[in-house]
């Protein structure tokens, strides 16, 4: 069984699932880092974004290029929503205690999850691969599909492009000094509010990319929202909540873990990913590379 | 207004509670004993809301532990109903304590995270573990705890069997109240609130703020595994629900509905979602909409809710009077 | 009473202390005084706990307490107020001191008896000798900024210090607020013959009740002295009147 090609298709699976898994969290830590909002609804934007994808490619047909169409215009819209919310309802809670924004953000996970349900129904859908990308390797003696090889690239393309938004742009350094401190950042006359607004717009077009992409390999059914909150989470936990690079690493042991643990619980290899989350917490309490929390 | 409050309300309730046997429907019934079992899962979780400051996420897995801890111990080994319960109670309390210990590290917005993570990981055992829990089919049938002793007691005797488990339901809830309003009117209680109010401060008048943290998740996991143990009798069946996300997202809502900032307040808000649910389920399939809806009025209009409103309603009253 | 060897700590890189060694003498009144950021409030969150410094060490009373938790450093005998006004807010006033009461004499395990009325009477002495007695009832969140430093003083005396760090006690507090501030905790210092220790931007009121002061510019100690010896230091000259911050 454990042949090398075996232990090469375990670790292709593993990491194109962290590369999706990265693309989502990253949103989350990122707005998380600058707003100091944890986004429980981030999971839902991800659904979100995968029901818009097999909308758009609905509308489009079966036109070769409806798919390359739906992930941008999906990922938008969710965007969009994520700005809307922030501006109209999330904002005004910004002076309240924590427990508020967590408890709101939580409220949308219900809504966003029962809107969904309303909008597209609770059968399973399916988005088919692109054809520019329906193809596979062959690597020795394992298929590597065209598709899973773009999100493997595609992940860390992801990565730099933020990593370099953030510290090469003077939007990016406005940023990463909200994070640092944001009282600072408003005597400078920095617009801390249309800053905040385009974080999360930013961090919402991540989850709903994600969902978008995501469609040609899994089915998009409710429930996936939870599903995908709780991975994010355990994927901060063990990187560093607020990081980067550090939400990169987490995604890819989290992928890693998830496609080896299978061979030593096969059917709950999800567990070995807890086991993995609670060693970390013990030793790293701030995550992998996250700054530690003043106690 | 002195007088109103000398009334000894919860007694009153309880009293009142007591007679509902006796209007004779089943249906009435029902709800008693589901109000009364939900009260308690909220007050439980209020420990941590409202007396210790922490958003759990993930109560319903504590709710589920001893729900199914007490059935499978009666159903499947024969074990009698009170060992059960307290078994129900105590593994529920013990897995508070093996995942309170990663929860509550570092701050308040990892607990909220690691409560829904670890949750999540309960519901999926409840899931799979076909053996052992039914998978996602459940454990039907768990029998009824053997409740004929109740016969001798006068007036008693031709009650039906729901009727005689709804009495003892309240009984046992009831002194579950009584012994959480116990602890948190006590020193330990104090310090929660402290540390609800102001972690770093706490710290530094030399409280341990994360073992008190932990004692109080341990607390109210137990009363949940107690609450959920109950349940599950009453339900004749344990199934994954119970532990599942949306069952911990009701309980939290139920105690912000009634208000988190009152001991009874959460009790009063699951009576009312209870029966809001039963109204509006007939109406609709869409639940948890109406419950994400319910609780963003409350966060930006009442958020001490119905006790508080009822509250600050009271107090201007007062200040009208006196002016 | 304590003393610090080398403590340096640094974050992302910026150095806020930099291995800074301080003594202060027991039953003295010392003040540690520096422009905005020099590294102030740092320096106190290092000696009592609140973070761990990344080399040097602290004793206190002779024993080590480098890296030890806030909750065990304060039960040792040192009590501390923070720059921010850092109180129960929705608690009572009573509430306020009783929680701190109950922390400090061991009973906080205590879930089966009752806290209503517990400790009044230590607690309404306390508040007396603040000046607070009459506002006991009352929500902490509703007294005057005035009020809450003092209850915030009250706080960390409960716990019955030997030691006691304050850090700026009249910061935001008018003219005559100031004034009686200061009297207030002179008198309590010389009741309770606490070891004093205290940030203040107010330099008249540390030239005032100060016996010894040390300056602390981009985390490093400048100067270390008597109060005549500090206000004559070239380099703290430099520094407060020179070249600006």
């Amino acid at each position: 069984m454990l042949t090398p090609s075996f232990l090469l298709a375990q670790f292709q699976s593993g990491l194109t699932a962290a590369m999706f898994l990265f693309i989502v969290a990253s949103g989350l830590s990122l707005i998380f880092g600058v707003l100091r909002v944890l986004n429980f609804a981030h999971g839902s934007f991800y659904m979100l974004g995968a029901y818009m994808a097999w909308q758009v490619t609905q509308w489009l047909g079966a036109a070769s290029v409806s798919f390359w169409i739906a992930v941008p215009v999906a990922a938008a819209t969710v965007a969009i929503l994520g700005g809307v919310i922030e501006r109209l309802l999330l904002r005004h809670l910004y002076g309240r205690e924590e427990l508020y924004q967590l408890l709101f953000t939580y409220a949308l996970v219900l809504i966003l999850g029962d809107a969904a349900r309303i909008l597209w129904g609770t059968q399973q859908l399916a988005v088919p691969r692109p054809p520019l990308l329906a193809g596979s390797f062959d690597v020795m003696g394992i298929v590597v599909p065209h598709y899973n090889l773009f999100i493997i690239v595609l992940g860390p393309l992801v990565a730099l492009g933020c990593w370099l938004l953030l510290s090469r742009t003077g939007t990016g350094r406005m940023i990463r000094a909200a994070a640092w401190d944001r009282e600072m950042l408003s005597a400078l006359g920095a617009d801390v509010g249309r800053l905040y607004t385009l974080m999360f717009m930013a961090g919402s077009f991540l989850a709903g990319l994600g969902g978008a992409l995501v469609t040609p390999v899994r089915s998009i059914t409710p429930g996936m929202d939870v599903d995908i909150i709780v991975e994010c989470f355990i994927v901060v936990v063990i990187g560093g909540l607020g990081s980067l690079w550090g939400t990169f690493l987490g995604a890819i042991i989290f992928g890693q873990v998830l496609a080896f643990g299978i061979l030593i619980l096969p059917g709950f290899s999800l567990f070995a990913v807890f086991v993995l989350m609670a060693f970390v917490l013990v030793v790293r309490p701030a995550g992998l590379l996250g700054r530690p929390v003043k106690r | 207004m002195a007088l109103l409050r000398r009334v000894p309300w919860a007694v009153l309730v309880f009293v009142a509670a007591a007679t509902v046997p006796w209007l004779g429907s089943r249906f009435y019934t029902f709800l008693a004993t589901d109000i009364a079992i939900l009260a308690l899962f909220a007050a439980s979780l209020n420990l941590l809301l409202g007396y210790t400051g922490l958003v759990s996420f993930g109560h319903a897995a504590y709710f589920g532990i001893g729900a199914y801890t007490c059935a499978i111990l009666m159903k499947t080994h024969g074990v009698p109903f009170v060992p059960a319960l307290l078994a129900g109670t105590v593994n529920a309390g013990a897995c508070a304590l093996v995942f309170g210990l990663f929860c509550v590290r570092s701050s308040r917005i990892y607990f909220s995270m690691l409560t829904l993570a670890f949750a999540q990981i309960v519901w999926a055992v409840c899931f799979k573990w076909n053996s052992v829990t039914g998978g996602e089919q459940g454990l039907n049938n768990v029998p009824y705890p053997g409740l004929d002793w109740m016969a001798v007691i006068p007036m008693l005797g031709d009650l039906r069997a729901g009727d005689r488990y709804y009495l003892v339901v309240l009984v046992l809830v009831g002194l579950a109240f009584a012994a959480l309003k116990r602890i948190v009117d006590s020193p330990f209680g104090r310090i929660l609130t402290a540390i609800r109010e102001n972690a770093e401060r706490a710290e530094f008048v030399g409280v341990d703020v994360r073992r008190y943290q932990l004692a109080s998740f341990v607390v109210a996991g137990a009363f949940a595994g107690f609450a959920g143990a109950l349940f599950g009798l009453f339900n004749r069946g344990v199934f994954p629900d119970f532990a599942h996300w949306s069952k911990s997202a009701e309980v939290l809502i139920m105690a912000i509905l009634g208000g988190f900032g009152s001991f009874w307040g959460p009790a009063v808000g699951a009576g009312v979602l209870v029966l809001l649910n039963q109204q509006i389920t007939s109406y609709t399939q869409y639940w948890p909409l109406i419950l994400g809806s319910i609780l963003i009025v409350l966060l930006f209009v009442f958020p001490g809710g119905i006790v508080g409103a009822l509250q600050a309603a009271v107090r201007r009253l007062k200040e009208r009077r006196d002016a | 009473m304590l003393e610090a060897k080398g403590i340096a700590k640094s974050f992302n890189g910026f150095a806020a202390v930099g291995g800074v060694s301080l003594a202060v003498p027991a039953g003295g009144v010392t003040a540690v005084i520096g422009p905005n950021g020099a590294g102030k409030s740092t320096l106190f969150n290092l000696l009592t706990g609140h973070l761990v410094p990344d080399s040097g060490s602290v004793a206190f009373q002779g024993r080590d307490i480098t890296g030890a938790a806030p909750h065990a450093i304060c039960r040792m005998g040192i009590g501390r107020s923070f720059q921010h006004t850092n109180i129960f807010k929705k608690l009572t006033v009573f509430g306020n001191v009783q929680a701190a009461l109950i922390a400090h004499r061991r009973k906080a395990h205590q879930f089966w008896t009752r806290s209503e009325g517990l400790y009044r009477d230590e607690a309404l002495a306390l508040l007396e000798a603040l000046g607070l007695a009459d506002k006991a009832d009352a929500v902490a969140d509703s007294l005057s900024h005035g009020n809450q430093k003092q209850l915030e003083l009250g706080i960390a005396l409960a716990s019955d210090p030997a030691m006691l760090l304050l850090d700026e006690p009249t910061a935001g507090m008018s003219a005559t607020e100031t004034r009686e501030a200061i009297r207030l905790l002179e008198r309590i210092v010389a009741d309770r013959q606490l070891t004093l220790l205290f940030t203040e931007h107010d330099m008249e009121v540390v030239f005032q009740i100060a016996q010894k002061i040390a300056v602390l510019h981009q985390g490093r100690l400048i100067a270390e002295g008597t109060p005549a010896e500090v206000r004559n230091d070239p380099e703290v000259r430099r520094v407060y009147l020179g070249g600006g911050h």
